[in-house]
């Protein structure tokens, strides 16, 4: 209804702006058909003031679609001319007006208030979109005078553009604090944007602290400033003479070398930076340089002025506002980045249980170290990878190549145990050097097979893309696809273990071989099934990790050390203390690297360096087997 | 006479089951003793409690003349005060000949730079060549451990602990695996040393502890049940009630 | 007296002296030129191999400790020596450039222009502090040998202190070994990262002797420290204190109970050995040119306890045998100077295959020879292990077992 209205007030107040516009586009018209972006201004401001009808000859004079049709500004329309005043077609030729850019700009700052004003949603929200990306101080005008906005969520824009362009134009200081202040609890980049500036400072050198300037902080040179950078402050300025540089001191002396001797003294003794100074004093004397400065004078100089960091903005309430909001937005960012790493190490955690999961039913079950662990895993991507290149979909690929992955490390496994593990029971370092053995030739045969170079393992479309909580916080679809794989793997384990005969048997092996093998149950049997199974999980964590690392022969062994550790610091023959190990590690790592982004070396370096002494404290990990066997 | 090991007040419980409860005992600096008791009873765990293999909730174990506590000692701090274990499966280097294994159990100092710097002398070639002796294997000094029977390990570990010189000696089970006149020569060794030394013997074969002829104390659920010669604990009914299971 | 009760010792030196003099006379700078020098590198730098291999077989023949991380000590000797030959090397060419200047360089520009010429490839300008003996040879020789050995000794005393051992102490090894190589891929660290230290075949001062004479010095020198370390081998574990070491080995609870101070054996030869492969690579990296962190990596350190069981371990020769044989053989095969092999339906290409064969080989070895290619020796001395016809050897799981006393 309102807006209703204000088109009918605008219709009937048309006819009188018209004339005006007529007069302002006749007055002018030398200055439209030539423009310079000097003196165009005033100009634009006239024919923007000319009522509603001006938006549409500064639109089409912006986007070069105004000409001269004999002495009638015509638009230019698809093939037709229309009298820029009237709207009535107008025939015969018509001579198009270039503005060049420098014009274009300022038609385009003056077009604002109309676009504003538009009935178009589209083209207001375009009119925002323009200024939000080159905001100036004529905008804060345009946005308040303009009408209120119809649709809801453009009037919001407006809103918020209008406070954010308050705090950097308003003249007035309170309005400028009130702004800032409006804006507690929001952390959007574009608020970030208007008030990092207003912090922007300025380090200047000056014989005493400049009259009311907004001083951020006083520097004492030695302290919150080095000496050399205080002086270089200082010459920069004006205020003291430059130090004489020792490669400028060598220069000098070298362009004074007589008969072996640079002002009496030789020349070989010039490899002492005293003798050098006493040669420069020498010919300084003589007149042949100017004189250095020396430190005393140097110090003598800093002693005597003072350095400060200046706000270009003078307002200290402004300053001290802008300040608290931000450091207010920090906080703010730090719980919701706290709560991104949180998911982040989640997620590594459980590639990190994936990987352990396998290595812990073998090292804690038999306790039996399979170093060729990483190679299953690696043999599993590879499984996946040679699925995928024969089944086109990927979605039914993926589907027949976790059981496919698990089959081939399944009997891998196997046969490893069979062929090795099985004679070597009760040497572990020994089985941990053969399987060594078989992890370097598999690693080898992987090479021979597939080439060095990586094999892409594409994960179906669906798992792509990520599932955001908030702004900041977001998560890639693989990731949560993995956390929920490694669920279903521990309930997976503790179902076998708690529920099933294999487990009540694999249990029973585990504690006592002897009984159990008494009681009817075949260890060896047992054994070769644990193994496969720890082996077939390893195959099905290579498919995970290969869906988001690339498919290389080395694959297996970027993650066996970590594997181990996950195993080691949980505790042996413990799910549980494997699931512990895995988040610790996966929480230790991401922490670290938050410490230090930049560094991922570092971070994993620090991270072993932790686990290290986290052994010297529990030497049988988080979870420990416990008991009078323990003890031993 | 001041008691050479004194274990007083002491309790260990594993995951909830009290292996050591409360358990009280002292032994005088040269006496034979014989412990007893059935499965269970903590006849191990005690053991394992004085030489420091396993450190215990609560209690006081404390030995020698100026009463140094053992808690706070290691294993070869404990062994190198004078408390000698011999265990119940003979123990012995096997891949080391007989002379070694006696050389390396010989009295000296055991710090890694002393042993560096230590050379066989007569002295200790001597000594190592009486022990054998004393075992009955002077004939075999130069044969590897392993090479010798079940009953000759035994032997041969006795003979290292006799080189180490203990004042307390921790005897658990000597007399298993051994033949009738063994056990003859096993019972008259250990009578002979206890002249010296303490000797503290674990045992389950009342026959063997009838002929040592020795104080017993008898140990059940941990616990000291009764202590005096065998026919007085043998007379006692809750005793009988222990190893009977009425 | 040490000769006279370990003749093996005696027959190793002798083998050692022919092999060093017979190299030496068919060497380009010495004899008929039959031996090219960079084969001379290759024997000196297994030389040094060896010695390293002898060191591990100290810790984990004869101590138990498998220490899965002595390639690290190996490279840290190298990393020290190196930084000495670096920077005294650069140092002379900066001097040279700046000889021709009209004024004489000042010691402080001289390091500038040192510093300048190595860390120029991480973006550095400033002399690290861990190279502030970089210039002095005495002070970076005595470093070859601390710095390992306090990492080791450090090391071994967290991790025996807490009684790590068996598979967690090798895996706690390994992710040492990793650590330190991923410390000194780091660029800001003051080893040039990934980068390393290069040019280590030039020693300084001796600009004007040719290659070919400097590689047979280094022979001498590596032969000579490879007698002097296994002398010292043999001496450590020849009298008691191999007893106590060996015991340890087989049953570390009955020593304790015996009064040896465990912990304090394992770490006296962690760190001696440590020091020794120290010493060793020390002498490896100037004959092998280049050193950076990838010679840390774990596998490295592997493959170290991998010679040493092929070759035996638990005997000091069988580590040498392992190290030279493994070492030759791999050098023979990935140099592409091994046959192709040709199967009819396939062309096995060594350069490929290798790895798998070493692999699998060792697979074998431990299978079917634990004792590995020494035991060789022992079936032509008519070394027979005791028969106990199968009866149990000791109560602990750590004693020695009937499996591994019969191999």
């Amino acid at each position: 209804m309102r807006h209703l209205l204000l088109s009918l007030l605008m219709l009937l107040a048309a006819p009188a702006f018209a004339q005006d516009l007529a007069s302002v586009l006749d007055a002018n018209r030398d200055q439209i058909e030539r423009p310079s972006r000097q003196t165009i201004a005033p100009v634009i401001e006239a024919l923007a003031a000319a009522g509603p009808q001006a938006g549409a000859v500064l639109e089409a004079w912006a986007d070069r679609r105004l000409g001269l049709a004999g002495d009638r500004f015509v638009i230019v329309r698809g093939d037709e001319a229309l009298d820029a005043v009237t709207g009535a077609p107008v025939p015969g030729e018509v001579r198009v007006l270039r503005p060049n850019s420098g014009v274009r700009g300022v038609i385009g700052a003056a077009l604002v208030q109309f676009q504003l004003n538009d009935p178009e949603p589209s083209r207001r929200a375009a009119a925002l979109d323009a200024i939000a990306r080159r905001p100036d101080a004529t905008h804060l005008a345009a946005l308040r005078a303009a009408a209120a906005d119809p649709d809801p969520a453009l009037a919001a824009r407006k809103a918020r553009l209008e406070r954010l362009l308050t705090i950097r134009f308003d003249p007035d200081p309170r309005a400028r604090i009130a702004a800032i202040e409006g804006f507690s609890g929001d952390t959007g980049a574009d608020l970030q944007a208007v008030l990092n500036p207003l912090l922007a400072t300025t380090r200047i050198a000056a014989p005493a602290i400049p009259e009311g300037a907004n001083v951020a902080a006083e520097l004492v040179p030695g302290e919150d400033i080095p000496e050399d950078e205080a002086y270089r402050l200082l010459v920069d300025a004006g205020l003291a003479p430059a130090r004489l540089a020792p490669d400028a001191q060598k220069q000098a002396l070298a362009a004074h070398v007589a008969e072996g001797a640079v002002g009496g003294v030789p020349v070989s003794e010039l490899s002492d930076p005293a003798r050098r100074d006493a040669a420069y004093d020498a010919l300084a004397d003589a007149g042949l340089v100017p004189p250095a400065a020396t430190a005393a004078e140097a110090e003598a100089a800093l002693a005597s002025h003072r350095f400060a960091d200046i706000y270009a903005e003078p307002d200290p309430g402004i300053t001290d506002a802008a300040r608290r909001a931000l450091k207010a937005m920090a906080l703010r960012e730090g719980v919701q980045q706290a709560a991104d790493l949180t998911l982040d190490a989640l997620s590594l955690a459980s590639i990190y249980f994936l990987a352990a999961i396998g290595l812990a039913i073998t090292f804690g079950v038999m306790g039996v170290i399979n170093m060729a662990h990483g190679e299953f895993i690696m043999m599993g991507a590879y499984t996946g990878y040679v699925v995928q290149t024969l089944i086109a979909d990927r979605t039914l690929s993926l589907v027949v190549a976790l059981p496919a992955a698990f089959a081939v490390t399944f009997l891998a496994g196997v046969v490893l145990y069979r062929l090795v593990i099985r004679h070597l029971v009760k040497r572990p370092l020994e089985t941990l050097l053969a399987t060594f053995g078989i992890s370097i030739a598999l690693q080898q045969i992987a090479k021979n097979i597939f080439g060095t170079q990586a094999r892409p393992l594409t994960a179906p479309a669906w798992l792509e893309g990520s599932v955001g909580f908030g702004e900041i916080v977001s998560i890639s679809t693989i990731r949560v696809a993995i956390f929920v794989l490694a669920l279903l793997f521990l309930c997976l384990f503790l179902w076998i273990m708690k529920r099933t005969r294999l487990g009540l048997e694999v249990r029973a092996v585990t504690q006592n071989p002897g009984m159990a093998a008494s009681m009817g149950i075949n260890p060896d049997r047992i054994a070769m099934l644990t193994f496969g199974l720890g082996s077939g999980i390893a195959g099905i964590a290579g498919v995970a990790i290969g869906l988001f690392a690339k498919v290389t022969s080395e694959l297996g062994s970027d993650y066996i050390v970590q594997s181990f550790m996950t195993v080691v610091v949980g505790g042996v023959g413990n799910i549980w203390g494997t699931l512990a190990g895995a988040a610790l590690i996966g929480f230790l790592q991401k922490g670290i690297e938050v410490m230090n982004p930049a560094n991922t070396l570092a971070a994993q370096t620090w991270m072993i360096l932790l686990i290290i002494i986290f052994i010297q404290f529990r030497p049988r990990g988080i979870m420990p087997t416990r008991g009078r066997a323990a003890e031993a | 006479m001041t008691a050479l090991l004194e274990v007083s007040g002491v309790t260990k419980s594993f995951d909830g089951f009290r292996a050591i409860n409360n358990l009280s005992f002292s032994i005088g600096a040269a006496e034979l003793r014989a412990v007893i008791g059935p499965n269970g009873a903590g006849k191990t765990t005690f053991m394992d409690i004085v030489t420091g293999k396993t450190r215990p909730d609560r209690g006081q174990v404390l030995w020698g003349e100026r009463s140094q506590s053992l808690l706070k000692m290691s294993e070869a701090q404990i062994a190198r005060a004078g408390i000698g274990r011999k265990f119940q499966r003979p123990t012995v280097f096997e891949d080391q000949s007989v002379a070694d294994n006696l050389t390396m159990a010989l009295k000296a100092p055991r710090g890694p730079f002393a042993v560096l710097r230590w050379k066989p002398s007569g002295a200790s070639a001597a000594r190592v060549a009486a022990l054998a002796g004393e075992v009955g294997l002077a004939d075999r000094l130069t044969r590897k451990a392993g090479e010798l029977s079940h009953g000759q390990k035994q032997w041969l570990e006795i003979g290292m602990l006799l080189a180490q010189e203990p004042r307390l000696l921790l005897v658990d089970e000597p007399a298993a695996g051994m033949t009738l006149a063994e056990r003859e020569q096993t019972t008259t060794l250990l009578r002979r040393l206890a002249e010296t030394r303490a000797v503290v013997v674990v045992e389950h074969d009342m026959d063997f502890v009838r002929r040592l002829d020795c104080k017993v104390t008898v140990l059940h659920q941990g616990a000291v049940l009764a202590e005096g010669s065998l026919d007085h604990v043998s007379a006692n009914p809750e005793v009988i009630d222990v190893y009977l299971g009425r | 007296m040490l000769i006279r009760k370990h003749p093996s010792a005696m027959v190793f030196l002798a083998l050692l002296a022919i092999f060093t003099i017979a190299v030496t006379l068919m060497s380009e700078a010495y004899g008929s030129g039959l031996v090219p020098t960079s084969t001379v590198k290759t024997l000196g730098k297994t030389l040094c191999l060896a010695l390293a291999a002898v060191a591990m077989d100290l810790v984990w023949g004869y101590a138990g400790i498998l220490s899965l991380g002595h390639m690290a000590f190996f490279a840290l000797g190298g990393y020290m020596i190196g930084m000495w030959l670096m920077y005294a090397r650069t140092g002379e060419i900066v001097a040279a450039t700046l000889a021709n200047a009209p004024i004489p360089p000042t010691p402080d520009e001289l390091r500038q222009g040192i510093t300048g010429q190595i860390f120029g490839v991480v973006g550095s300008a400033d002399l690290p502090l861990t190279w502030s003996f970089a210039g002095s040879l005495p002070a970076q020789l005595v470093l070859v040998l601390a710095v390992p050995g306090l990492l080791a000794f450090l090391f071994g005393w967290l991790a025996f202190r807490s009684r790590v051992n068996g598979v967690y102490l090798s895996i706690l090894t390994q992710a040492m070994t990793l650590a330190l190589s991923l410390w000194l891929f780091q660029n800001d660290n003051g080893f040039r990262g990934n980068n390393g230290l290069s040019g280590l075949q030039n020693i300084p001062g001796l600009t004007d002797v040719p290659q070919s004479v400097i590689s047979i010095w280094f022979l001498w020198a590596s032969a000579l420290l490879l007698a002097g370390g296994y002398l010292l081998a043999t001496w450590l574990t020849a009298g008691k204190f191999g007893s106590v070491i060996r015991a340890i080995r087989d049953d570390e609870t009955r020593v304790r109970f015996l009064g040896y101070p465990v912990e304090g054996y394992k770490l006296t030869v962690f760190t001696i050995s440590a020091m020794i492969c120290a010493a060793a690579g020390a002498l490896y990296y100037p004959q092998a040119g280049i050193i950076n962190p990838a010679e840390l990596a774990p596998i490295a350190s592997v493959y170290l306890a991998v010679w040493v069981a092929i070759g035996g371990r638990g005997r000091l020769y069988g580590a040498v045998i392992g190290a030279v044989v493994v070492s030759l053989l791999s050098s023979w095969f990935t140099g592409g100077r091994a046959p192709d092999l040709d199967l009819g339906f396939y062309r096995v290409a060594w350069v490929n295959w290798w790895q798998v064969l070493l692999g699998l080989g060792f697979v074998a070895v431990t299978l079917f020879a634990p004792r590995g290619l020494s035991s060789l020796v022992d079936a032509l001395a008519g070394l027979r292990p005791p028969r106990r016809m199968g009866t149990d050897l000791g109560p602990d799981v750590g004693a020695l077992r009937e499996k591994e006393a019969e191999a």
